[in-house]
């Protein structure tokens, strides 16, 4: 028995040490590694659905909805989901497109992810969202889906937010579009992956985009729990949503319908037409009223998914690159509509506001001849009526006098440059500021640009000075280029008299938005200050509390004095009555509302010329300003200028059809929004 | 029974007043480790509602109800066992012996059924079955305490005779066991034989023949294959608990997060999202150490283990106050079997033990596994008790 108990005690050892390393280890799992654990547990336990927010609606300035929300039943797809199945989800989306009445391949395209040489349809977002596939299903077919989930894994239906516009082509450019967050905008961006729900989509160009985080509100999280099978079996944690703020807009829904129909009616009067633009300004609040670009397109084709055909389309020249808004990123040469500028440069530079200019046919700029419109000499007269009139030679002779004074081909160290200063001084040659994006700043010529231009294009220009263009079929148009290229290899770095004469009028290297010019109008025939235009008025949470006003800001003020200012617009004012817009304004009721304006009408080489008309109303106290731009348009008063009457005809009502007037005043205050979501107006 | 305590009670005396009353077996039986016992069941129960109520094809309290009714049984067994005269088992070890090993044979014969993969099982019908490895256990700790309780002349060591017929005896009950195939039983088997064989006082270089034997024969298990593949891997995944974490992994992974999330307090009765969502398999028999660990936490599965030590001690206790030779082995074989079922049974849940097919003793789900625990606990008792009446 000694030996016995003698082996019970190696036993008893070797109970209390197993026993001490079940406590040891316990204690290291639970105790020290615990925390760990619970977090792995959460995450095995408990699926994540994000729920997106409703994004908050974009309207007018008196409430009626830009972009607004229809609820929709939304069919997504798992892509993941799917490839998981032995035969990559083929049974899946054969049963589904009998459901949806498409295609299995129609549905595969949709869900590939895009990349290097995939062609859309594609899906641009995360592969590990859901992915919509139609936005527009019946209950009926929703209900098929859902009752039979067995039979359909991986895909789902619900009712999502689809955005929708009631204006239909209104706008489309200043709005913008919705288009899935992709993997990589999730990564770049800090703090997004936490704002965005899976199936969030992201702005993509104008309002949408530049106040995408105030419209997209807050994505509502619901933490589901679930058993090993992924069957949940009950809800964790629940955050609802925040419906996104809305978006007040100053732009009014009529306004922009009139213009959008004056652009497309001045379209078709233009043969050679390919594109137009038109602004209107409010100038006192320097707030955007309407903006339009033609061709333009239905922003609804982005919803649910874009076709290939689609895309492509909106991407073809052949279609007019409807996705741009000629109104921003559109640059021409503003013809005499610049000449306002000049005028102001010269009188800034020491010529009498109220002297007498003589206007020959042709003024020779240096040894070259620089004519009048059709070579015609209307004599000696003040700068009123050579704006009135559009007098070519007395700018000529401005700009070459400043040229020379400059020191001509030998500048001196510091030149004035006092047209491209003043240019400048109108907001010419910069962005505007404006709230939407890839707006272009246009290009205002000068002695430095002739420079950078002239190194960036020398080696070629050089060659083709020696060997020409002997893939130009016309014979002189080659031999033009040949020479140019020569002029340009050689002294191409000059700033030219010739370059002086025609950026007087608008001509040769000057470069400007619609929206440019529109501005400064506003200022020249406003209260002088220039402003960085704004669209967006308000930004509004959904139950009406105001979050914030945005307001243009003041960015400039123009350098001349309120006499020059005056006596230009004076001299606009008699531009539709008695000028060169006379012909477009014939019967208008000027004394109800008298229009003041400026044609333009823009020589582009190889082309039809710009036709332009910059112009304001009313002339005592002017509100509106509204510029038309027609590409290839041909005159300023013959394409732009009626269409521009159009537009004063929709806004104060003068039309043929005796409508009623759309906007005679801006509202003052935008629009309220009731708690219960509906506008006061 | 003692003819003298006979002959002093009135025969007036009831069964159930011999049972628990005054000096009756019950009296006599050793508290703390029937405390800790029925603590145990009774966590037990709580953990196999807990692990069983969401199960959607029984209704939330059917498994417990069949557990306490296993317990009752249980308790029965453990009090019958416990009132017997330790030499009267002494002369029934043969019978019981031979009982378990025919319903070895059964097992392995049409009659036996498979349940998990494991044939194992004896249906009786009406929805109750029986595991014979399980009673296997206790029987062959009594045969092998008779066999070796009886030294050779003039020592204190078994005849070699014995000790061959233990090992024979042994050798077929796990050759049985191995067949259905179920490596646990077998191991605990093993640990049985080779404890009653070191306490019966062999000697060291018998031990040490036996040891080697023991591998041998485990290597020739491995190569012959008998060993079913997923044998195999648990022990790899064990190894290398990441080479597989869908698979094999998944258990030893899925149960180290159940604990692990319970950290200190644990998250309550009822309250275990891993065990709500069954995300650890077989978390009501194998794996019920998992549900303690998560829902009561560090300090409550340490409270289970203290348990099982608690009756681990107070077994070794009373074999290290026995006279008797065959008392003392069959103790002995008793705590190391529960030491070491307890030990791995806990130890594969922490990642500590390969994965291997064994309840926690009292506390999983088992009828079968309930009864030979108890029967095990009833043998301690029926030592305990005729100690104390020699010894006071």
């Amino acid at each position: 028995m000694i030996r016995m108990r003698a082996r019970f005690v190696v036993l008893h050892v070797t109970v209390m040490t197993l026993l001490v390393v079940l406590g040891v280890r316990l204690w290291q799992i639970q105790v020290a590694r615990g925390p760990e654990f619970r977090v792995v547990a959460t995450e095995t336990r408990t699926r994540v659905v994000m729920v997106p927010a409703i994004r908050g609606q974009i309207l007018d300035s008196s409430g009626r909805p830009l972009v607004r929300n229809r609820s929709g039943l939304v069919v997504s797809i798992d892509r993941t989901r799917l490839e998981r199945m032995p035969d990559g989800g083929k049974a899946v989306l054969a049963k589904l497109a009998a459901v949806l009445k498409s295609t299995p391949e129609t549905l595969r395209e949709r869900i590939r992810p895009c990349g290097p040489g995939v062609a859309r349809p594609c899906f641009p977002g995360s592969p590990y969202q859901p992915i919509p596939v139609d936005d527009a299903v019946t209950t009926r077919e929703a209900l098929q889906i859902l009752e039979r989930q067995e039979e359909f894994p991986g895909v789902t239906a619900e009712v999502q937010a689809v955005r929708e516009y009631p204006g239909r082509s209104h706008a489309s450019q200043v709005l913008g579009y919705l288009q899935p967050v992709t993997e990589h905008e999730l990564e770049k961006r800090e703090g997004l992956k936490a704002s965005y729900s899976g199936v969030d989509l992201v702005g993509r160009d104008g309002l949408e985009s530049v106040y995408d985080e105030a419209l997209r509100g807050k994505p509502g999280l619901r933490r589901v729990q679930v058993d090993r099978l992924g069957k949940v079996i009950g809800v964790e944690q629940q955050v609802s949503p925040v419906t996104g703020d809305t978006l007040i807009t100053s732009i009014d829904a009529r306004v922009q319908d009139i213009v959008e129909k004056a652009l497309a009616g001045a379209m078709k009067s233009a043969p050679r037409a390919d594109g137009a633009a038109g602004v209107v300004l409010d100038v006192r609040t320097g707030r955007v009223i309407a903006m339009a670009s033609v061709p333009t397109y239905d922003p609804s084709v982005w919803t649910g998914g874009i076709s290939e055909n689609e895309y492509q389309r909106l991407l073809s020249d052949q279609s007019g690159r409807p996705l741009v808004s000629r109104a921003i990123k559109g640059t021409f040469a503003p013809g005499s509509t610049f000449k306002v500028t000049s005028v102001s440069a010269m009188v800034k530079d020491g010529y009498p506001l109220r002297g007498t200019y003589d206007c020959p046919g042709a003024f020779m700029v240096g040894s070259r001849p620089f004519h009048n419109f059709r070579g015609i000499g209307l004599g000696p007269m003040n700068l009123h009526t050579a704006l009135v009139k559009s007098c070519d030679t007395i700018f000529y002779r401005a700009a070459y006098e400043m040229w020379l004074r400059d020191g001509g081909m030998k500048p001196k160290p510091k030149p004035k440059d006092p047209m491209a200063a003043m240019s400048r001084a109108y907001g010419f040659g910069a962005k505007t500021g404006i709230d939407i994006p890839g707006e272009s700043p246009g290009r205002i010529p000068d002695r430095y640009w002739k420079k950078e231009l002239w190194a960036a294009t020398r080696a070629q220009n050089c060659v083709r000075a020696k060997k020409g263009y002997p893939e130009v079929k016309d014979s002189a148009r080659a031999a033009f280029l040949k020479r140019l290229a020569y002029e340009n290899c050689l002294e191409g770095f000059q700033w030219r008299a010739g370059d002086a004469a025609n950026f007087s009028i608008g001509q040769g290297d000057v470069l400007v938005t619609p929206l440019q010019l529109a501005n400064a109008y506003a200022a020249l025939v406003g209260d002088g200050r220039l402003r960085s235009p704004r669209i967006a008025w308000a930004l509004v949470r959904p139950d009406g509390t105001m979050v914030k006003e945005i307001k243009p800001p003041v960015v400039g003020r123009l350098p001349i004095s309120e006499e020059t200012r005056q006596y230009i617009k004076d001299a606009l004012s008699q531009v539709p009555s008695d000028g060169t817009a006379a012909g477009a304004f014939g019967g208008w009721p000027m004394d109800l509302v008298r229009i003041g304006g400026k044609t333009g009408t823009a020589e582009v080489y190889g082309k039809a010329d710009t036709s332009w008309f910059a112009s304001f109303a009313p002339t005592s106290k002017p509100r509106y300003v509204v510029v038309v731009m027609v590409s290839q348009g041909g005159m300023g008063g013959s394409t732009a200028a009626p269409a521009v009457r159009q537009i004063y005809e929709g806004i104060y009502g003068f039309g043929k059809d005796h409508a009623p007037a759309a906007l005679p005043e801006p509202p003052a205050r935008p629009p309220r929004i009731k708690p219960d979501g509906t506008v006061n107006r | 029974m003692n003819p003298a305590t006979t002959a002093a009670a009135p025969r007036r005396k009831s069964l159930a007043s011999r049972a628990v009353g005054e000096g009756s077996a019950v009296r006599r039986m050793d508290g703390p480790l029937l405390a800790a016992v029925a603590a145990l069941c009774v966590i037990g129960t709580l953990l196999v509602w807990s692990s069983t109520r969401t199960w959607a094809s029984v209704e939330p309290t059917g498994l417990v109800k069949k557990h306490v009714l296993n317990l009752g049984i249980g308790a029965a067994l453990l009090s019958a066992v416990a009132m017997a005269d330790p030499r009267r088992l002494r002369a029934y070890a043969p019978v019981a012996y031979a009982a378990a090993l025919i319903a070895l044979v059964l097992v392995i014969t049409p009659v036996g059924s498979t349940v998990n993969g494991s044939h194992s099982w004896i249906m009786l019908g009406g929805g109750f079955a029986v595991q014979p490895s399980e009673l296997a256990k206790p029987a062959l700790v009594l045969l092998l305490a008779m066999l070796l309780a009886e030294p050779a002349e003039g020592t204190d060591r078994p005849r070699t005779l014995d000790m061959l017929l233990g090992l024979a005896a042994a050798g077929v009950t796990m050759a049985l066991v191995m067949l259905q195939p179920d490596l646990g039983t077998t191991m605990v088997l093993t640990v049985i034989t080779a404890g009653v064989l070191i306490f019966s006082g062999v000697r060291k270089r018998w031990i040490v023949v036996v040891m080697v034997a023991a591998g041998l024969a485990g290597g020739f298990v491995w190569s012959l294959g008998l060993l079913q593949p997923y044998q195999v891997a648990r022990f790899t995944a064990f190894i290398n608990p990441a080479s597989d974490p869908r698979g094999v992994g998944y258990n030893s992974t899925q149960a180290l997060i159940a604990i692990g999330s319970g950290e200190i307090y644990g998250k309550g009765l009822f309250q275990g999202g891993q065990t709500t969502g069954r995300f650890v398999p077989e978390q009501h028999t194998d794996f019920i150490f998992t549900v303690a660990g998560e829902e009561f936490g560090f300090l409550g599965a340490l409270t289970v283990v203290a348990l099982l030590g608690v009756v681990l001690l107070r077994g070794l206790r009373i074999a290290r106050q026995c006279e008797d030779r065959f008392s003392a082995l069959v103790a002995g074989g008793i705590v190391c079997w529960f030491a070491f079922q307890m030990f791995i049974n806990v130890g594969m849940t922490i990642g500590i033990m390969p994965i291997t097919g064994l309840p926690l003793p009292f506390v999983s789900y088992g009828g079968t596994a309930t009864f030979a625990n108890m029967i095990g606990i009833g043998l301690l008792q029926a030592i305990h008790v005729k100690e104390r009446s020699f010894s006071g």
